[in-house]
């Protein structure tokens, strides 16, 4: 059989690279492998353009059981305890079909961390879509909100926790980025290594279809455009009753020790599972397409290898228990086939009964793909739009004729912008409690927190990233994500064992992406370095470009953390009237970037560069004071600066407060606008008595008294501007959002 | 008491209603397929998507060999507590009156609500569902009222779902076999909620005994 050149540039490879696949092959590839070959050489498997970049990330800590490279990453948590958890992308399948993207998602990454032994506890999302004024955005929210809900409420794992922005870069490409956090003991983990030449492929869950051929090469490594209504087919439909099926059915299998290896099926179907778990094992692997149950009689083996069908799973088991595997899994109604053989050819063969139709050494198949260098470009300036919609935001928010430069109109305006508004629209549509483990819901901490009964202690998890602060400074925006994230865990008392990342960004191979990249991998393993948190795991997720250019570089960090005493965790709303209200940490907010900056049409190249050790000092005193009990509240300073977090604050907890900023204002040479909206990295809003407050200090970390709680006004003084805000106004400013989503204007 | 908690493939919440039970007493999973509940006192019918729920929630799982032996349990005076997918499951099975309808609003609600039990006490358990409007024509609410078969409702201006005249429970006409849409289970720890569905269970596990 004979390829016609321009068929592999149709499946996304270059010539060299095809050339390079002849060489390697000593002919050129049939239609089988050369399907196999584009797939596993796109950029969504091999991570081509960013895989240098990405050696220099920290990997090494104390308390790591899996690093990058197996399907997801894990920190131990004691008592023979492992956390496993991992960030994945879903963004241009959402951005076609956002239901099913978004369903879809959340099935892969859980698939990731149960591939690993670990019962998936916990799920939480970043998304971020255009300006909520736009009907694609709110299809897409809706889509995306309600296909998280579908997939994670039914099967049965609590969604906990996420974030979402809106900001017209992302009007086309929307991203949605699911995260998992499972529990596993250690010795019943698995790697994804495939082991013991004879020992049986089986292949576990749906059967194979024709839905999402292509899915990673066509769809996820190129930019999106017109015709995508056309790609809708190489969207995967999600089916979370057979995961819920495949979950419980595979966690009993690696109880019972009855698996070698296993391995999820994603992007690029069998063809990188099988690649995969070759590679990773040194050996080969035979697998007959004439053995995979099939949804259409008269698949071709090509679409039976690269079907990205989704909930299924690939296991390795000695033959000896097969039949005890199958058994398991007729217990579950879930489907299982003997498809293959482990060899030690160190080929993937692919057989369609006894004929071969395709053979290719794993080394080239796998790790034979060619790794870019970038060719980063600095920008000449701000190359995102800019729009004044400040007057009109504050009349909507604080009706006509309101002065948009009066401080309180400005506070309303904030609090009711999408991406700082209330989340809650979207988060009591997931099943936040199921696994009886979440210990703060949604919005009433900083971070989510799991108990851990079997390990006596528990977890805390947040997700983070501002991708326009990245836009801004792509090196100390990814700085910021890694501090939020890791302010986030202080605020209830965690200390940081590790973190993964998804890096959502535009076309590596244009120089002004290629440089976003760079400079935020370097923000992203300097953090890490300076925090002494490894990163155990991510994903990258590139040609992220609509029509009008690249979305903001998203760089979305989740960080684990280890608290031992989940009673004693403050919440980020205030506690009782009285309380001193307190500003800690090394905080020099700016408008550079901020949200009020945005809503100006002020933004611009540029951020102060954070103080990382000052801001890690922070982190442990925080931490330290939380497990101490000494804190009624803790809330991390960041969208739209100190007067939201002290409205959010207040209005969490139904109690107003009276604070004067000028201390701030007179210590850091801030405007009065600075103090009270501008952000930046390493402020707490803490409330307490105010000696536990004071004390603080002793450890060296800066302190500002600002007030105290009580009354039911938001009440601020800020050097010359002073106003208050009737609670009611604040609160229902900020719980605009489903009336925005529901009823736009 | 020793209470049996069924496991349907698709069952989300069984493992916490296991947990639940046993601060109630004794308890254990019972599968879908077994046609014996083995000797148990009382049965939780648990939360969750039974079969995947695709059809209608409930419909596939009345079906299934273990609640073919729930009704018989339940006809013969057992105990039986259907929540959220179990209440469903429950009135699919003809056990306990009307149906649970998509929410109002169309969408999957999760929040913490206030309840009023019959005696008036008020309970704060959390609700998680898509198809939780409680419906039943007229003339049947009538008469469940008036035989006292409305173990809860929400307290006003709680309803998360636009269930007839707030109902959130209700029982058979003999009054031992209860369904709830809020999840008494994921009220058992002041940790992650409140402690008020703890109630529930030991109330029934003082009917029991």
């Amino acid at each position: 059989m004979t390829v016609e050149v321009s068929k592999h540039r149709e499946l996304g490879l270059t010539d060299s690279e095809f050339e390079l696949i002849c060489e390697k092959l000593g002919r050129e590839p049939n239609d089988v492998e050369l399907a196999m070959f584009s797939l596993l050489w796109s950029e969504h498997c091999a991570y081509k353009h960013s895989r240098k970049l990405l050696r220099r990330l920290p990997t090494e800590g104390e308390r790591v059981v899996m690093g990058p490279g197996e399907n997801a990453g894990a920190v131990d948590v004691g008592n023979g305890y492992a956390v496993a958890f991992k960030v994945e992308s879903h963004n241009h399948p959402s951005a076609v079909e956002p239901f099913q993207g978004a369903a879809t998602g959340v099935g892969g990454i859980l698939r990731d961390v149960f591939a690993l032994g670990a019962r998936p506890i916990a799920i939480l999302d970043s998304l971020r879509f255009g300006e909520l004024d736009s009907v694609r955005s709110r299809h897409l929210l809706d889509g995306a909100v309600r296909g998280i809900g579908h997939y994670g409420n039914s099967i049965g794992v609590a969604t906990v926790g996420g974030e979402i922005y809106f900001e017209a870069p992302y009007e086309h490409n929307c991203l949605v980025n699911a995260m998992c956090v499972g529990l596993a003991l250690q010795d019943e983990m698995v790697r994804a290594a495939a082991a013991g030449v004879g020992n049986a492929v089986v292949l576990m869950g749906a059967s194979t279809g024709r839905d999402g051929i292509g899915g990673a090469s066509v769809l996820a490594s190129a930019e999106l455009g017109d015709g995508d209504g056309d790609k809708r087919p190489t969207v995967q439909i999600g089916d979370p009753f057979e995961e819920s099926k495949l979950l419980e059915c595979c966690l009993e299998l690696l109880g019972k020790g009855l698996l070698v290896s296993l391995q999820d099926l994603g992007a690029a179907g069998l063809t990188s599972s099988a690649g995969e778990m070759a590679s990773a094992g040194g050996v080969g692997i035979d697998l007959d397409v004439a053995r995979v149950p099939l949804r259409e009689a008269d698949m071709e083996p090509f679409e039976i290898m690269v079907s990205e069908s989704q909930e299924r799973m690939l296991g390795v088991v000695e033959p000896a228990k097969v039949a005890e595997v199958l058994a398991v899994c007729e217990k579950w109604q879930t489907g299982a086939a003997e498809i293959g053989v482990v060899t030690d050819s160190e080929q993937i063969r692919v057989l369609r009964g006894e004929e071969m139709v395709g053979e290719m050494p794993v080394e080239a198949l796998v790790d034979g793909c060619p790794l870019y260098d970038l060719a980063p470009e600095e920008p000449g300036g701000w190359i995102y739009g800019n729009e004044d919609v400040l007057p009109a935001r504050v009349a909507a928010a604080a009706g006509p004729g309101a002065d948009p430069n009066d401080p309180s109109a400005i506070l309303l305006a904030l609090l009711s912008s999408p991406s700082v508004a209330s989340k809650r629209w979207a988060f009591e549509q997931y099943d936040s409690v199921v696994g009886s483990r979440t210990v703060r819901r949604p919005e009433s901490a900083g971070a989510a927190i799991l108990n851990l009964p079997e390990s006596g202690n528990a977890i805390a998890v947040s997700i983070d990233g501002n991708g326009r602060r990245v836009a801004c400074d792509p090196y100390a925006g990814t700085v910021e994500a890694v501090l939020e994230c890791a302010q986030n865990l202080a605020c209830v008392g965690a200390e940081p064992l590790g973190l993964t990342n998804c890096l959502n960004f535009g076309n590596p191979e244009k120089p002004a992406p290629a440089w976003q990249l760079d400079r935020a991998v370097s923000g992203l393993a300097d953090a890490c370095k300076a925090l002494g948190v490894p990163v155990v795991g991510g994903n990258v997720s590139l040609y992220n470009e609509g029509p009008d250019g690249p979305i903001y570089p998203t760089p979305v960090v989740g960080m684990v953390g280890e608290l031992p005493d989940p009673e004693r965790v403050a919440g980020s709303a205030f506690a009782k009237e009285g309380d001193a209200v307190g500003l800690v940490g090394p905080f020099s907010p700016s408008l550079a970037g901020s949200e009020l900056a945005k809503l100006r049409g002020e933004l611009d190249m540029g951020l102060p560069q954070p103080d990382v050790a000052a801001v890690a000092d922070a982190c442990a005193t925080i931490r330290d004071a939380v497990r101490a009990g000494k804190l009624a509240s803790a809330h991390d300073i960041s969208d739209g600066g100190l007067a939201c977090a002290l409205a959010e604050s207040a209005i969490g907890a139904g109690l107003g407060c009276k604070v004067d900023l000028t201390p701030l204002i007179e210590r850091s040479g801030l405007t009065a606008e600075e103090a009270l909206f501008g952000e930046g990295p390493g402020g707490f809003l803490l409330s307490g008595e105010r000696a536990a407050l004071e004390s603080l200090g002793q450890s060296g970390v800066e302190v500002v008294v600002l007030g105290e709680v009580g009354g039911g006004e938001i009440a601020m003084e800020a050097g010359e501007r002073s106003f208050s805000l009737p609670l009611e106004a604040a609160e229902s400013a900020w719980r605009s959002l489903a009336e925005q989503v529901e009823t736009p204007t | 008491m020793i209470w049996g908690v069924l496991q349907f493939p698709g069952s989300c919440d069984e493992r916490d209603a296991l947990h639940a039970c046993s601060l109630a007493g004794e308890a254990r999973l019972i599968w879908h397929e077994e046609r014996d509940l083995g000797g148990v006192d009382g049965v939780v019918v648990p939360g969750g998507f039974s079969y995947g729920d695709y059809l209608r929630a409930g419909a596939i799982a009345r079906f299934s060999p273990a609640m073919e032996a729930v009704a018989e349990f339940a006809a013969a005076g057992g105990p039986v507590l259907g929540i959220c997918n179990g209440f469903q499951v429950l009135c699919e099975a003809g056990l306990l009156p009307g149906a649970l309808l998509l929410n109002e609003e169309l969408r999957f609600v999760c929040r913490q609500v206030e309840l009023i039990a019959g005696d008036g006490e008020r309970l704060s358990i959390p609700v998680k569902h898509g198809e939780g409007r409680f419906y039943a024509p007229d003339d049947i609410l009538d008469e469940i009222e008036e035989n006292g078969q409305v173990a809860f409702r929400y307290a006003p201006g709680q309803n998360p779902n636009g269930s007839a005249r707030d109902i959130a429970g209700v029982t058979n006409e003999a009054g031992n076999v209860l369904g709830l849409m809020p999840h008494p289970e994921h009220a058992v720890d002041p940790l992650t909620g409140s402690t008020d569905g703890l109630k529930i269970f030991r109330s029934i596990a003082g009917l029991a005994a």
